[in-house]
């Protein structure tokens, strides 16, 4: 098989960029706005986009105070099906998980380092399996757990969604390859909408982005089979939220 | 009741002759009909509530088609940003100029990573350019993860509908496809065949050395490609597998990271009335230092293949604008009437009808901008607001100027004599009027292929002009 040279991408990247060029000689008439957007901005290109801001009041609400925003996120996460338990300090949450793990009958967890992480484990009545962020990938010793407790980023009161990263919560494949995914999140780490999340994101993260940042809205679910709702297609069949505060 | 399937290719000698034929089959299918409409039934409902979330949903319209318009009029000055960006992150980016480049590209990959097992995600451009056929033709096994995309590989069939793969099958016959190829006893439960899959899967997952994603957006500021999906198979997908290939379309770019703010919900809200799709996914890179997995490579190939010749239309750019929500598919008369294998294209329904004559010819797929009812029901849903019935209308004026038809022209010119001058649009009138019954009985052709599937109604006994003069007394 002939290799493909970096010269014959540097050839295809020239001639596709010569091609949009070429195309984009005549302007495309801008969308019409209706009443609602707010004058656009001009951006570095010269043609106007609209801030993320002036979008906010149109999108479903993130809720204007910390406690509307905590009964959006509860309110979210129950019609998506994820269990929620509020408790009230990190020795409750402990007891909270050894609760799941004894009803639930696990007998392997998974976890990562992390605070809010490890005083949860020392009373679990089952055994554990910490992902080695400085070692080989062990996927055999993973896939074979019945669950996966990580931290989170930040929690979404506007979608109810989990911010997790592949940095601070563990990597990639512990928040989706176990059964179950437990998320241990304190009330401080609500945030109201997506783009306070993004705003997040770019702060913690600027110049230094985790390989991968996902968005985790429920457990996992599929309606292919005759659009019927499925839960637990290929990730977690449950997802459990322990909301410390 | 017939079972839905793909109609064997090249039985018709043109694109347009097959779409007529399997549009009269689909037609007749009542039982396949009321399947689709059955299925999409709680899509409405869902999506109605999602939609109902929105403070101001044509507002956040306005929004999202700004966002991708400002992108796409910008791709020069934005793919080389994000390519950049996605360099400096530890990717490569290759760009592939057509169909052939592209799977040329990810065969030398598998090749160079000693591939034995590929496991895929779903991904509509791979469906664009054949890549799996490619694959398996030169050996590699490939395994396609996404449970709509598992049955229909397994079926041998593309897929239905580009959101919902395999939505025309009925449980039955997905209970009897996995009895057949993975040996489980039947079941009627959706969720059994669900579990079924997922326990299939999950070993594959594990023993892949190259895992293939799509990607809904790549964004120009960060250099990230986020990937939506609701079964966590394209997270398994990057995340397990030594080499992770993503494939898109050059416009899939947008420019910034808080353009995902507006995106994302109105994507998941279109697509399959939900808040948000399960699992959105941003990727920087393969996996970084003090991170605990993830793959070591991770490539991106950047695909043109005609999109750029759609560009270079500015009246239809828009269509380029397109997020794949397929919301104007679920709400179109003709696609929920022949289906989505009768198109014959990658994209289906009026989204596909506009493009694939950019992406094929449109001497060869303007039929596809007949098969309209011009309802706009797609304009009206389209949540980046693409004018995709009027889009219809211009490949059909594009298609006339470029091969007219001889017939049709002399028609509009004989209208055109007749109703310049009133005497002779009262005389043409009257003759209707008094031989639309003999034009019944005989049924001489054009009128014959009207009359096959619809009545005449029966002759008005005096002109619109007449009874309009009577009026005004």
């Amino acid at each position: 098989m002939i290799s493909r040279s970096q010269a014959d991408n540097n050839a295809a990247r020239a001639q596709i960029l010569a091609r949009i060029k070429e195309a984009l000689r005549i302007p495309a008439p801008q969308p019409t706005l209706g009443a609602g957007p707010a004058e656009p901005t001009t951006a570095a290109g010269g043609l106007p986009i609209l801030a993320t801001a002036a979008a906010r009041p149109w999108l479903p609400d993130g809720g204007d105070s910390p406690a509307e925003s905590l009964a959006l996120l509860e309110e979210n996460l129950a019609k998506l099906r994820a269990v929620v338990f509020r408790v009230p300090d990190l020795a409750a949450a402990a007891d909270c998980l050894s609760a799941q793990a004894r009803e639930r009958d696990w007998q392997q967890v998974a976890w990562h380092a992390h605070p809010l992480v490890e005083p949860l484990l020392a009373g679990v009545p089952c055994g554990t399996h910490q992902v080695d962020p400085g070692g080989s990938f062990d996927k055999q010793g993973l896939e074979i757990c019945d669950a996966g407790l990580t931290a989170c980023e930040c929690l979404v009161a506007q979608t109810g969604s989990i911010l997790v990263s592949s940095q601070t919560c563990g990597g990639r494949a512990l928040s989706i390859l176990p059964h179950v995914h437990v998320v241990i999140a304190t009330l401080d780490q609500l945030v109201p909408t997506l783009a306070d999340a993004f705003a997040l994101i770019r702060e913690r993260y600027a110049g230094n982005l985790p390989s991968m940042l996902s968005f985790i809205t429920g457990p996992s679910r599929t309606g292919d089979i005759e659009r019927i709702l499925v839960l637990g297609a290929h990730g977690p069949k449950e997802l459990i939220v322990i909301l410390v505060g | 009741m017939t079972t839905v399937s793909k109609p064997a290719p090249a039985a018709a000698a043109s694109a347009k002759q097959q779409f007529l034929h399997d549009a009269a089959e689909h037609v007749r299918d009542t039982g396949h009909r009321d399947f689709i409409r059955r299925a999409l039934g709680g899509y409405y409902t869902s999506r109605d509530l999602q939609q109902a979330r929105f403070r101001n949903w044509e507002h956040a319209r306005d929004a999202a088609s700004l966002a991708k318009w400002s992108a796409v009029n910008r791709l020069d000055e934005l793919l080389p940003q994000f390519t950049t960006r996605f360099e400096a992150n530890g990717g490569r980016v290759h760009w592939a100029r057509d169909a052939e480049e592209a799977r040329q590209i990810v065969l030398e990959l598998l090749a160079a990573a000693k591939a034995k097992a590929v496991i895929k995600s779903k991904c509509m451009t791979t469906e664009e350019i054949h890549l799996n056929q490619a694959m398996e033709a030169t050996g590699f096994s490939v395994v396609e993860s996404d449970l709509g995309e598992f049955i229909q590989q397994l079926r041998g069939e593309p897929p239905y509908h580009f959101v919902f793969p395999c939505m025309h099958v009925r449980r039955e016959e997905i209970s009897d496809l996995f009895g057949k190829h993975l040996g489980t006893p039947p079941t009627d439960s959706p969720e059994e065949l669900t579990m079924i899959a997922r326990r299939h899967m999950r070993r594959l997952y594990v023993d892949a050395d190259v895992g293939i994603t799509g990607a809904n957006f790549l964004i120009a500021e960060t250099g990230q490609i986020s990937i939506t999906e609701n079964e966590g198979n394209a997270r398994l997908t990057a995340a397990l597998p030594r080499i992770q290939i993503a494939i898109a379309g050059i416009e899939k770019v947008i420019e910034r990271l808080d353009d995902l703010a507006v995106l994302l919900p109105m994507l998941a809200t279109a697509g399959a009335g939900q808040p948000m799709t399960c699992y959105n996914t941003l990727y920087a890179g393969p996996r970084a230092a003090g991170e605990c997995d993830g793959p070591e490579e991770m490539h991106l190939v950047l695909l043109d293949n005609s999109r750029t010749a759609l560009l270079a239309d500015a009246e239809q750019r828009d269509a380029l604008h397109c997020i794949r929500c397929g919301a104007c598919l679920n709400v179109c008369p003709i696609f929920k009437n022949v289906g989505g294998f009768t198109y014959g294209t990658t994209y289906q329904g009026p989204i596909g009808s506009v493009i694939t004559p950019h992406l094929r010819g449109l001497a060869e797929w303007n039929h596809l901008s007949e098969a309209s009812s011009l309802c706009g029901a797609c304009t009206d849903v389209c949540p980046v607001r693409i004018d995709i019935h009027h889009h219809l209308l211009h490949n059909r004026r594009n298609a006339a100027r470029t091969s007219p038809s001889r017939i049709e022209r002399l028609g509009h010119r004989l209208f055109a004599a007749v109703a310049n001058r009133p005497w002779a649009f009262a005389a043409g009138g009257w003759a209707f009027r008094k031989t639309l019954w003999l034009a019944k009985l005989l049924r001489p052709p054009p009128l014959s292929a009207w009359l096959a599937t619809r009545d005449l109604p029966p002759a008005p006994a005096r002109s619109f002009r007449s009874a309009w003069r009577s009026r005004q007394r």
